[in-house]
């Protein structure tokens, strides 16, 4: 029968499945089957949380393969794996291995300061990074099945991710409200592609699914990030840099689930623990902010 | 005109909304108990399975919803279908399992060897596009299901009673006729129901 795979439909399908959900970072077999069962929709396997990775400095490269083998092989749930900017190896070695999705990604050192994958030749879909429409528009344009915020990954505070999420939904209203002959004068504006200006003025929306990511700490962060209208969030360091992952783990999932359910999120934000420690952006030398990684 | 929820707790949501909208119905997004109340039947969208049902464990939604099905019917799809399966495939419990069948999660594999392909299926004239994402198949049917659709030869989608499952995500294509199937068996079960009242 006639049967296609890495089509649009299935791959920017895939992460409309995720909605509403939270994808979590993990580092081990241990800590994947931690974030199952607290309710995550899929794990992020990596060799360090990015918290670590600002930590250690140097190059921060695509995770050792046992590892993401040790995490595909402990869970039912989805795995996604990160690497490099513009590294079209080591995408292709986490293809080859079966992760379900690639995060071209800012929080690991680029390879390609000019070029980033062309992610439609690959059978396993994309999610890319974004501070604004334009850049998350110019992903789609290279095959990206799924956006989300920069943030600030590794810094626990989440006022970048409000920033990127905030002028993203701003942007894509402001193109709902335009007339047809003026989109390409915003195409050009928003160094963007126009037909993609065109589809977001007919759904009203983008035409991928949307998450928030970069900073996100605690439940509130979570709920906040849906209120702004993410589709859901990705934790980075999160979960595992607080006092008791796995109550940090459901309480976030809940409050994603919940998030304008003010009671619930009270409650469930009683006694966590301490959160993972914050970074004032602005202490952050311009060549520490990963969000400027990547166009 | 009949009242249809979806389940609201994770997954394609907005999609099966947008799918009944254009039907002879209301649209309920379930995200609390009571909302099933008053309802004539239940889509159970497509998500994450084990996700959803840790959510249903924490909301107390797995009585409500097992009482639901004894009374009205309900529409799975994907992660839906293995809510409704009465046995799954490596597993030792089911979830709601009302539907007299055997699921395997991910029968097809994994997000590499998601797929579509050109569905021919009972009731419908010309060919659907089945859509499948790290999609289940149906492995066993048991007495009393009808067979809708198949694949290679797996079971991709049935009906048992007021149940209705597939595999793949008709929420996914601009193509509502399983939503229509499913509205049409809602609304023949509502005209029964009223008739025997």
């Amino acid at each position: 029968m006639n049967q296609q795979t890495g089509t649009d439909r299935v791959k920017r399908g895939m992460a409309e499945m995720q909605k509403g959900g939270v994808i979590m970072d993990v580092v081990n077999a241990e800590q994947a089957k931690i974030a199952e069962e607290a309710g995550a929709v899929a794990v992020m396997a990596l060799e360090r949380v990015p918290s670590d990775i600002r930590a250690a400095g140097g190059v921060a490269r695509m995770a050792d393969p046992t590892i993401v083998e040790e995490v595909v092989n402990a869970v039912s749930i989805p795995v996604m794996a990160k690497c490099r900017i513009g590294h079209i190896v080591e995408a292709r070695v986490l293809e080859s291995m079966g992760v379900d999705y690639i995060d071209e990604s800012e929080v690991l050192t680029p390879v390609d300061e000019e070029y980033h994958l062309d992610k439609r030749k690959y059978t396993v879909p994309f999610v890319c990074g974004a501070r604004n429409l334009g850049e998350a528009l110019r992903r789609v344009g290279e095959g990206a099945a799924m956006l989300r915020t920069k943030g600030e990954p590794g810094t626990g505070n989440v006022v970048e991710a409000v920033r990127h999420q905030r002028l993203i939904q701003s942007q894509i209203r402001k193109i709902s409200s335009m007339s047809e002959d003026e989109l390409m004068t915003e195409a050009k504006n928003l160094q963007a592609p126009f037909e993609l200006l065109l589809q977001i003025k007919e759904l009203g929306r983008l035409p991928v699914v949307n998450f928030a990511a970069g900073g996100i700490a605690t439940p509130a962060d979570a709920a906040l990030m849906m209120e702004l209208g993410s589709d859901g969030v990705f934790v980075g360091s999160g979960i595992f840099k607080s006092d008791n992952p796995e109550k940090f783990a459901k309480a976030i999932v809940e409050a994603t689930t919940h998030y304008q359910d003010y009671e619930l999120i009270a409650k469930i934000s009683k006694n966590l623990g301490i959160a993972m420690p914050g970074i004032e952006i602005s202490s952050l030398q311009p060549t520490e902010r990963m969000q400027e990684r990547g166009w | 005109m009949v009242k249809v929820g979806v389940l609201g707790l994770q997954g394609a949501i907005r999609e099966h909304v947008k799918a009944l909208e254009t039907k002879e119905a209301e649209i309920v997004v379930v995200k609390r108990i009571e909302q099933l109340d008053d309802l004539d039947g239940l889509v159970l969208p497509g998500g994450e399975s084990t996700t959803m049902r840790r959510l249903i464990n924490q909301y107390g939604f797995l009585e409500p919803l097992k009482a639901f099905a004894a009374e009205k019917p309900i529409f799975g799809t994907c992660a839906g279908l293995i809510l409704l399966a009465e046995r799954i495939d490596g597993m030792e419990e089911s979830h709601i399992g009302v539907m007299n069948v055997k699921a395997k999660r991910n029968a097809f594999g994994r997000q590499r060897e998601s797929f579509e392909a050109p569905l021919s299926v009972v009731g419908l004239e010309e060919p659907f596009i089945g859509v499948f994402i790290r999609a289940p198949y149906i492995e066993e049917v048991g007495e009393g299901v009808e067979v809708l659709a198949t694949f290679n030869d797996k079971v991709v989608a049935a009906r048992d009673g007021r149940f209705l499952a597939c595999a793949y995500h008709p929420e996914l294509t601009d193509d509502d006729r399983m939503h229509q199937l499913f509205i049409d068996m809602v609304l023949e079960f509502k005209k029964e129901g009223l008739a025997t009242e």
